[in-house]
């Protein structure tokens, strides 16, 4: 009886040496942020599931029980925000794609042809001022533009003949232009350092061979961008439809026809109810529905187009 | 006629001899070399994202030396003074903020970085699903600051929120960290180095990766700790990762507005949290004193620009440009 007890003591003192502390340590910790990480997402997730009554009477972190669960928050935000989801996916992809093909064209023509070094080094500077500089410099200049110069509201913009759209939707149009302006910049960073690392060989060669500068970009520059493109894609639309100041500031108003979805849910608290989280929460994720499934498909992109950011 | 004109040309290309064909020859060679055909390529995005930027910024200094204000007036720009920097000067709201404004820069900053490089070192190892937890840990950041302001509005609520559900385990609080000036900048500044603090990690990561292996090795033969090897050999070879980290933090910081205003939900936030860049949007858009505005924007740009100039200057001679 007390053989095999003792047996297993020892095997367990056998293997105790092998459990390595740090190891252990070092997986507390990992866990400890990724709690700290994941909480507020989490716990957003499970209050929009909750009913009114269940998201006071709950621990917040705590699926709700079969009597507290409700979807009827996430069809009530899905309501408020989808116009907003349409005005967003018209303004970001749009203006990503546009974004995207500036920024690669600049960035070929700064790196890969050769002209004059020290113009070329002057104007990547400028450039790289241009993403730096907040955004709140140019504010005041740009809704004078829109709104007084060009004067948006009396533009018959050529989307007002479509479905859908009415007159006001033509600051969406200005919003859409703005952020292809401010995103080159970034695009053009982006792209300079996938070209800088490209071989120069084959590039010489076609040179050699006679090939134009608009033959090179077309024929093998930018196909080997490919998932170049793709990562300042991802990235660029992750920013782009997560903006929200050119959004309030060119558009102005959460109720407007034209708001994008940010600019929607901002409004979502203090429109409807100042206290049901349950719905905010449910707001939160529908807004961010896009971005996130993205981020779950392309997480690697994403971070490398974050790491290439500097 | 026509051939008459010819033969005079003609005549006189002769008998200056080869010079305008060298001309030409050049002008020819000249409009076919990489300058000019590549001219299209980097010229059209610069000349759009110039006018964007350095039309916008000369624009709105123009504006700052006006007296603008106003709906949907325009500026009078025969009048130029510096009242409105005078203005700024004297104004109380100005003095806060940039006060506010320095407090967010330095203390968010400080402790994303820091946590960003606790957080690459923890995970600059042989473990499992680590492509899983740096997706988690970077997670927030692709969220709009729209969305985790509401999510932090949640996680902050007095009665319900997680914080003080978690703190009253330890029996403390309730606090509320929103409604209470002295709390309330820091529950923001926390929130906010909760959503940036992944990144500083990505950037540190990529800085420890660059790093050749064999240092860790010649430190272990030494017998050096593992805390010894990081804070000797390692961490001050991640200068340049660091500088690049605490440049797009402290810009970040500055013109920090979105998360503010929507944990809020409007262009006054409290007064313990109102920073530079809301003051602006606030004077602008809710306050329409445009050329006021247009003088703070300025006092941002000189600030960012202090941090910008100095980075890419030492990237140049890093001779990472």
């Amino acid at each position: 009886m007390s053989k095999p007890t003792r047996s297993r003591a020892e095997s367990i003192a056998r293997i105790l040496p092998a459990l390595d502390y740090t190891k252990i340590g070092l997986s507390l910790v990992i866990v400890f942020f990724f709690a700290f990480f994941i909480s507020p997402i989490w716990t957003g997730f499970v209050t929009a599931l909750k009913t009114t009554g269940a998201v006071t009477g709950t621990t917040p972190f705590i699926p709700p029980g079969p009597d507290g669960f409700t979807l009827e928050k996430w069809s009530v935000a899905f309501d408020y925000l989808s116009t907003g989801i349409v005005n967003s996916l018209v303004m970001s992809v749009p203006s990503t794609i546009a974004s995207v093909f500036l920024g690669s064209i600049a960035a070929y023509g700064l790196t890969l042809v050769d002209w004059n070094e020290r113009l070329q080094f002057s104007i990547l500077v400028l450039f790289l001022v241009g993403i730096f500089i907040p955004y709140q410099a140019v504010l005041v200049p740009l809704s004078d533009f829109w709104i007084n110069i060009v004067g948006v509201d009396d533009l018959i913009a050529p989307v007002a003949a479509l479905p859908y759209f009415t007159a006001r939707h033509s600051r969406l149009f200005a919003v859409t232009a703005t952020h292809v302006v401010y995103a080159i910049p970034i695009c053009m960073l982006l792209f300079r350092g996938y070209y800088m690392s490209l071989s120069d060989e084959l590039i010489e060669a076609a040179k050699i061979d006679g090939a134009s500068i608009t033959t090179i970009y077309r024929r093998i520059v930018l196909p080997l961008s490919k998932p170049m493109i793709g990562v300042v894609f991802i990235y660029q639309f992750t920013m782009i439809w997560n903006e929200f100041l050119f959004s309030l500031t060119l558009i102005g108003s959460s109720s407007s026809p034209a708001a994008t979805v940010t600019l929607v849910l901002s409004g979502l608290g203090s429109d409807l109810s100042g206290v049901d989280f349950g719905l905010r929460m449910a707001g939160a994720f529908v807004a961010a529905l896009p971005t996130l499934i993205i981020y779950v498909l392309f997480a690697e992109q994403f971070a490398e187009g974050l790491a290439s950011d500097n | 006629m026509a051939r008459s004109k010819d033969t005079v040309t003609g005549s006189g290309s002769v008998s200056t001899g080869a010079v305008p064909n060298d001309w030409r020859d050049r002008l020819r060679r000249f409009s076919k070399s990489d300058v000019v055909r590549s001219f299209p390529y980097w010229f059209i995005p610069f000349s759009i994202m110039g006018l964007g930027v350095y039309g916008g910024i000369g624009w709105n200094t123009l504006i700052s030396f006006t007296d603008y204000e106003g709906f949907r007036e325009r500026p009078d720009i025969t009048n130029l003074d510096l009242d409105m920097y005078i203005q700024a000067l004297q104004d109380p709201a100005v003095i806060v903020t940039t006060k506010n404004t320095f407090i967010l820069m330095i203390v968010f900053t400080t402790v994303t970085m820091a946590l960003g490089l606790f957080l690459a070192i923890l995970l600059d190892r042989e473990i499992r699903y680590k492509e899983k937890i740096q997706t988690i840990y970077l997670l927030p950041m692709a969220l709009s600051f729209v969305v985790t302001a509401q999510f932090w509005l949640w996680m902050y609520n007095v009665n319900n929120g997680l914080v003080n559900v978690v703190l009253g385990v330890f029996g403390l609080g309730p606090y509320n960290w929103i409604g209470s000036p002295d709390l309330v900048l820091w529950a923001v500044i926390f929130a906010l180095v909760w959503q940036f603090s992944g990144y500083a990690m990505v950037v540190f990561l990529a800085g420890l990766q660059s790093l050749p292996d064999d240092q860790f090795e010649a430190a272990r033969v030494d017998g050096a700790s593992a805390f010894k090897t990081y804070w000797r050999v390692i961490i001050p070879q991640l200068k340049s990762s660091s500088v690049s980290a605490a440049v797009i933090l402290l810009i970040f910081a500055l013109k920090a507005f979105t998360f503010l205003y929507s944990m809020f939900g409007q262009y006054r936030v409290p007064q313990a949290t109102d920073i530079l860049a809301t003051l602006m949007v606030r004077e602008a858009f809710q306050l329409q004193n445009w050329a006021y505005a247009a003088a703070i924007a300025s006092i941002l740009l000189v600030m960012s620009l202090a941090i910008i100039a100095p980075y890419l200057h030492y990237q140049h001679k890093q001779g990472s440009l």
